[in-house]
């Protein structure tokens, strides 16, 4: 017989570090545990009623006991903390050189697009030892993103991206989970991440042929081409001209700055502000420029704008610190 | 125990037998007994429903129910657990019961809100009933958005107008023990004499009417998107789900004070009486009750540390949950340090009570992990969380529960259950509980996620054990219930004070008391918890 598996695997060096917090809370849990249920079995066996133990007066109660009862346990929990918040935070931060691949989910499957335009459902190669970014929205309801050997989760919300990044140092297949009730088929829509090698990835990653015939999951569509065609019907045609005295600011290579706005604020250009900016485009002004941008909602849908974001990505100057 | 005095012919119970005596009651003692028979069969639909969900998932194939069906059970059993029986059950009840008796008033301040209370639970009730038998809702008791207000195919409107109509039920009985226990204390009683059950009533009370309007509105606002198109939580129509899962859990986070506070009076009131001293750090324990109803407000974040809002607000609600904790823990270490040195008693209201203690700490450090934000990442939406929920709620919420209604059993009823078969179903359920509820936690550390119908083949062991122990668990159950109902038609009147226990509803009442509660005028000269006053063991 098999033997039981009672830990996830290891898949990366974070999920090593959370395993050590992990560890840390078990040990904090089991002492109390094993202290607290000790005494009371003690205390009943000890004080049970037939019992002849020494029971003087009642006393006051300690002032002691109540001080060391409320600082020990926060010295603990504020260990607990920081060690969580640290890790949390650089969870949060995906690294520049990340390989970004835009995961859409959908009642009841995960859609994933590779740089290059490959697509695949439910499974998802990455190579190994190469940081993933993945740039997540949702079509209908809300998902969630769940790599267990990885320890790391995030919700997949529409009408906005979020991002999670992960980083696979060991060859192999690995869970992949919806983590957020979606729905009927909820507990289906699950897939598997396939870490492979640098190599092996190349190769996937530009099979686009199989026996003369183009492979039915491929994209033909290049992402940033297709963006590039609708930025410049779009977009730059009449208003981002880029020109002087042109009625729209030109941001063509502004992904990821700072951008000033009416009143004084500044707002980061990143992939939700450009895709409200085309749904809702009144809600933050360019300074300096009237509010004259007519909005894109119903005309571009979600793949659309994932490439016009592709597209301004592309050409972006930002400093890539 | 007292058997020779005579029952007393006139109580409460006798004071008409016609069912409109019953249902057109003013009598708060009634209309606690009202609750206790409706919240038991609420009881034993949710209990039904878990039952059927355990059994599917003892193996990762689907066996007996199609994922609709599944999907349907698990949110009738949340919905109904939560709102119809951990919510009301103690206050209902116990509250109803026991809040005049233990401050020495007549009745509550309201009597005739407090019955249109009941009626607003009932009404309430048959809604959410009428969405299960008109065939049911499936978006989980936390009816999350989008998919509550515009994906979901079935009777959200009705459960969710259920819920709504329930929250008054909570706000009017909130509002009566305010206006109770502030105005209607007997001379002498001051509030450092009160026992912690008023105290942990009190601050309940002050919960659910700050926090039962939020979720009605956030509710009906859901009704209100999936009836006619409101764009409030879908995107689509410049709508932000994340924000329903903000004033969801702005109300649901204190939502689980208001259903495990009162259990800590209960444990609090038992404790002292089966080891015969007083609650070590009376004060602390009552004061901290307060501090837990408001900080408790401010900590509902730690729901959404993977939902998308912004990292700083999670680093606050993370480190607001560690402070909400260390009251707990303190209150955890006070009622250990009662026992040291008492005179314990292990009848079947102290099993409960010490297995509360044991399975509500478990619970409570359990919640540190999902505090701890890279842990909860991972853990969040897994079966870790349905562990820890359980261990808080069952394991501290329904063993207080059992615990209060073994304890006050007699009081209501004028009859001694058979202690014996008492204890073996508080140490049956005990035992179930941890056989179902442990083996979660490994199963969530493994990853995997809750609500999952069908389940990787790795995690199939620990469903196997769970579904086990729920089986122990409802054999448990099973034994308490025919216990508690046998011994009301056994001969033999318990007495007056039969556990020797402080406390006006023990001392100056009958059992069970009369329709008027008290027959003297009653006046408080001693301390809380006295149980060096001689008083209590005369035989009456
Ligand atoms: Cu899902
Ligand atoms: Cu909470």
């Amino acid at each position: 017989m098999k033997a039981v598996k009672t830990s996830p695997d290891v898949a990366s060096t974070y999920a090593d570090q959370v395993d050590g917090l992990y560890y840390y809370l078990i040990g904090v849990s089991v002492f109390f545990t094993i202290a607290i249920c000790a005494l009371i079995i003690y205390f009943s066996v000890r004080y049970r009623r037939q019992s002849d133990a020494d029971r003087p007066a009642p006393t006051k109660d300690g002032k002691l006991l109540e001080i060391l009862g409320s600082v020990i346990p926060f010295i603990l929990v504020m260990i607990m903390f920081f060690w969580g918040a640290k890790l949390y935070f650089d969870a949060r931060m995906p690294p520049k050189d990340a390989i970004e691949i835009l995961v859409t989910g959908k009642q009841w499957m995960w859609k994933l697009q590779h740089p290059n335009g490959k697509r695949e459902i439910n499974d998802l190669h990455v190579p190994v030892g190469v940081p993933i970014k993945l740039t997540m929205t949702s079509e209908d309801v809300i998902h969630s993103f769940y790599l267990p050997d990885f320890r790391k989760k995030m919700d997949v919300v529409p009408g906005k991206y979020t991002q999670m990044w992960f980083k696979p140092e060991e060859e192999g297949a690995y869970n992949l989970f919806c983590a957020e009730y979606c729905g009927t088929e909820h507990s289906l829509m699950v897939g598997k991440l396939y870490v492979v090698g640098q190599e092996e990835y190349e190769k996937w990653l530009n099979t686009r042929w199989v026996d003369g015939a183009p492979m039915a999951n491929v994209d033909t569509n290049d992402p940033v081409a297709a963006g590039e065609e609708i930025w410049d019907t779009n977009c730059a045609a009449a208003c981002h001209t880029g020109k002087a005295g042109a009625i729209a600011p030109n941001i063509v290579d502004k992904f990821g700055t700072m951008r000033d706005l009416e009143g004084g604020e500044q707002i980061l250009m990143d992939e939700n502000y450009v895709r409200n900016s085309m749904q809702n485009p009144n809600e933050h002004i360019a300074k300096g420029y009237p509010a004259a941008m007519v909005s894109f909602k119903g005309t571009l849908n979600t793949t659309q704008m994932n490439q016009v974001i592709a597209y301004l990505k592309s050409r972006s100057t930002a400093d890539s610190e | 125990m007292n058997d020779s005095a005579e029952q007393p012919t006139y109580n409460y119970l006798t004071a008409g037998d016609t069912v409109k005596s019953w249902l057109l009651t003013v009598d708060h003692k009634r209309i606690g007994v009202l609750y206790l028979i409706a919240m038991t069969c609420f009881f034993l639909v949710g209990g039904t429903a878990a039952g059927l969900f355990r059994l599917e998932l003892a193996t990762h194939n689907p066996d007996v129910l199609s994922n609709d069906t599944y999907n349907k059970l698990f949110t009738m059993h949340g919905i109904i657990m939560v709102f119809f029986f951990l919510i009301p059950a103690v206050p209902g009840v116990l509250g109803n019961f026991l809040v005049p008796l233990m401050i020495g008033a007549k009745d509550v301040a309201f009597p005739r809100l407090n019955l249109a209370s009941w009626y607003i639970y009932m009404l309430g009730g048959s809604f959410t009933l009428l969405a299960v038998l008109l065939g049911g809702i499936d978006t989980g008791w936390t009816f999350y958005t989008p998919y509550s207000s515009v994906y979901a195919d079935s009777n959200v409107i009705l459960a969710g107008t259920g819920v709504f109509i329930t929250g008054f039920s909570s706000i009017l009985t909130g509002l009566n023990f305010i206006v109770t226990i502030h105005k209607m204390r007997a001379p002498g009683m001051t509030w450092m004499r009160l026992p912690l059950f008023i105290w942990a009533q009190y601050a309940t009370s002050i919960i659910n009417i700050l926090g039962t309007p939020v979720i009605a509105i956030t509710l009906l606002l859901v009704v209100f998107e999936r009836a006619f198109g409101f764009g409030i939580f879908d995107p689509a129509r410049g709508g932000d789900p994340v924000l329903y899962q903000h004033l969801f859990w702005f109300y649901s986070h204190p939502a689980v004070y208001i259903m495990i506070l009162p259990g800590f009076g209960v444990v609090s009131e038992v404790l002292a009486c089966c080891s015969r001293k007083r609650i070590y750090g009376y004060e602390f324990v009552a004061f901290s009750s307060l501090a837990i109803a408001a900080i408790g407000f401010f900590v509902w974040g730690h729901h959404m540390f993977t939902s998308s809002q912004s990292e700083y607000a999670a680093l606050i609600f993370s480190v607001l949950t560690y402070l909400v904790g260390i009251p707990t823990a303190i209150k955890i270490f006070n009622w250990t340090a009662t026992l040291y040195k008492g005179s314990i008693e292990l009848s079947a209201p102290m099993i409960y009570t010490l297995g509360f203690i044991g399975l509500f700490l478990v619970g409570g450090l359990t919640g540190l992990f999902l505090a701890t934000m890279a842990v909860n990442v991972h853990l969040h939406d897994t079966y870790f969380v349905v562990a820890h929920f359980h261990y808080v709620m069952v394991g501290g919420m329904m063993m207080a529960w059992l615990a209060g209604l073994h304890f006050w059993w007699p009081k209501m009823f004028g009859k001694m259950y058979n202690e014996f078969w008492a204890r073996i179903g508080a140490v049956v359920i005990f035992f179930g509980f941890n056989f179902t509820f442990f083996p979660q936690f490994i199963a969530g550390y493994m990853g995997m996620p809750r609500r999952y119908h069908v389940y990787a083949p790795e995690y199939q062991p620990f469903q196997m054990l769970s579904t086990t122990g729920a089986f122990f668990m409802g054999i448990g159950l099973l034994i308490c219930m025919v216990t508690l109902i046998s011994s009301l038609f056994k001969k033999g009147y318990c007495g007056r004070n039969p556990f020797k226990a402080t406390g006006l509803e023990w001392n100056q009442a009958a059992s069970p008391p009369n329709t008027h509660n008290f027959t003297a005028p009653v006046v408080v000269d001693v301390e809380a918890y006295d149980y060096t006053d001689e008083r209590i063991y005369q035989d009456a």
